[in-house]
């Protein structure tokens, strides 16, 4: 496919819908739709400046800390878990529970137990974010091949090397799997804690914009969040494609053989 | 690799390695018993041993009498009735959305192209960035609810099923078109077969979404339901049934869990990945 084409499948259908956008509210005076050059100005003078630095990075360090810790502590107790059986049997029902909590509940809780303030928030992401990390990994572990099991057993090939050689890289897709939806989940727990019970931040402007119908400034603020969805995804597929170039790999040869 | 691919983008399949080993000590269902229990007696203990404050988390004899006594409540049950209708209503227009969009853009390539970056950039917007939105437009109607499950869960199932329809094996589909097989026909027997098993994963997982949206919803914008329960259980300082109805909300998350399985072990009775044989 030519660069010319590949750029008109990349932008035909996005220019297309900005110009739908543009036509439809060329002419309205709508309340709750903005015009894109309105937005675009709004989103300029709103994000840019001040407010970048007072809401937007202490927001997504918040999140960052989250998410790194999710990630580490997920993928530790899931090797743990996974490969000792019993502890498996033992804790699994319980990790289902909740698995199949929606983590926005938790966010009461952990205002009572821990107070409203940053590890507050971190805590909400981790209490949320780390269940698919976990559970997939513990997945993951318990599906390791065991001829590759057995022959690494055989070779006494033990304790660090065998998590480093083994059992993390067979792991790797279920966990990498796992990791993704915990991008997202982490995200929302982000807004949400803002919103129940903040004073700042993204969550709690994007709420306060609403409140006082400054309708603009809210998109705009609906933008940033979706920008950062965005960046993670693509830290996270560019992460991914790295780390499981050898999997990816694989999957070629198999589907073309 | 049909099989396996849809664990990608989800939740653990089970393994094939599993059913080799043999069991030994006390068997699985009493170890998880002896986990739930366990659970409950730290969680009975930290708050009995003053670890934690018993007024920010009562022991857990507490919250479970409080739990027992609102099974009895007619209340409580309009309450979940409540986050179910939102939860199935959105579900449901979700799906069907996803559905038909997905089988027609994921089987025709200019299409599958020329929407692949709209789709891209779309999906990672987290849907809570619609919540003020949702308030301007509904309040605390349903609507409000339903427009945040319907946006998060719908792109769980378009996904899916756009990774299913492009796994449908070229040389099935050839062979079915020169056997002479029309339009609807290999809809029916090639193209859906092959969708089913993506479909049921992102239906599966678009349902667990759903029911976080919802009860987040009911949380934050105060939807009738069991999360506007919670918030004003919290606001007013009902401890214990505060985490009474948390306890509720996650029973309503593993039975919608289990429900969903068993759907799916149903409907793909037929498949590989289900009858547990080999997978070439």
């Amino acid at each position: 496919m030519s660069i010319a084409k590949r750029a008109a499948f990349l932008l035909g259908l996005p220019v297309l819908l900005v110009l739908t956008w543009w036509v439809t509210t060329i002419g309205s005076t709508s309340f709750f739709v903005p015009k894109p050059g309105e937005l675009a100005q709004t989103f300029v003078r709103v994000w840019i400046g001040d407010r970048f630095f007072e809401d937007v990075v202490p927001s997504v360090t918040n999140l960052a800390a989250g998410i790194v810790l999710a990630i580490v502590l997920g993928i530790g107790f899931g090797v743990l878990i996974g490969s000792v059986r019993w502890l498996r049997a033992l804790t699994e029902p319980t990790l289902e529970f909740f698995r199949a909590l929606p983590p926005p509940v938790l966010v009461p809780v952990l205002m009572l137990l821990i107070g409203i303030n940053d590890s507050m928030k971190i805590a909400v992401i981790i209490s949320g974010a780390i269940w698919p990390v976990l559970l997939n990994t513990i997945e993951g572990v318990r599906a390791v091949d065991s001829v590759l099991s057995d022959s690494a057993r055989t070779y006494g090939i033990n304790g660090w090397a065998r998590v480093r050689h083994l059992v993390l890289p067979s792991a790797g897709p279920q966990i990498a799997a796992g990791i993704r939806q915990c991008l997202s989940i982490a995200l929302i727990l982000m807004v949400i804690s803002e919103m129940f019970a903040s004073s700042a931040g993204l969550g709690f402007t994007i709420v306060q914009f609403q409140r006082s119908f400054a309708i603009p400034e809210m998109w705009s603020g609906i933008v940033v969040l979706g920008l950062i969805g965005i960046i993670l995804s693509f830290i996270f597929q560019w992460t991914e494609r790295r780390v499981l170039r050898w999997y990816h790999g694989l999957r070629e040869v198999e589907n073309a053989g | 690799m049909t099989a396996v691919a849809p664990s990608a983008s989800g939740q653990p399949v089970t393994g094939k390695g599993q059913k080799r080993r043999t069991r030994t000590g006390p068997p699985r269902p009493l170890l998880g018993l002896a986990g739930i229990i366990g659970f409950l007696l730290i969680w009975e203990a930290l708050p009995r041993l003053s670890v934690v404050n018993p007024d920010y988390l009562p022991p857990a004899s507490e919250v479970l009498v409080v739990f027992v006594q609102n099974l009895g409540l007619t209340a409580f049950w309009v309450a979940v009735g409540q986050t179910l209708i939102s939860w199935g209503l959105g579900l449901a227009v979700a799906t069907i959305a996803a559905l038909v969009l997905g089988l027609i853009i994921g089987s025709n390539s200019f299409l599958r192209k020329a929407t692949h970056s709209t789709i891209e950039f779309l999906r990672p917007i987290p849907s809570v960035a619609l919540i003020p939105l949702a308030v301007l437009l509904f309040g605390v109607d349903r609507g409000s609810a339903l427009m945040l499950v319907i946006y998060a869960s719908f792109w769980q199932v378009l996904i899916q099923v756009l990774y299913g329809v492009a796994d449908v094996d070229t040389v099935a589909h050839d062979t079915a078109k020169s056997y002479g097989l029309g339009a609807v026909a290999r809809i029916r027997y090639v193209l859906w077969p092959t969708t089913l098993p993506y479909f049921m994963t992102g239906l599966r997982l678009a349902a667990a979404v759903a029911l976080i949206l919802a009860i987040t919803s009911e949380l934050i914008i105060g939807n009738p339901g069991l999360g506007h329960q919670i918030a004003l259980a919290q606001s007013g300082a009902a401890i214990s049934a505060m985490y009474a109805l948390i306890l509720a909300t996650g029973m309503l998350g593993v039975v919608i869990n289990f429900v969903m399985r068993l759907i799916e072990r149903r409907t793909l009775a037929w498949h590989s990945s289900i009858r547990g044989e080999a997978v070439v």
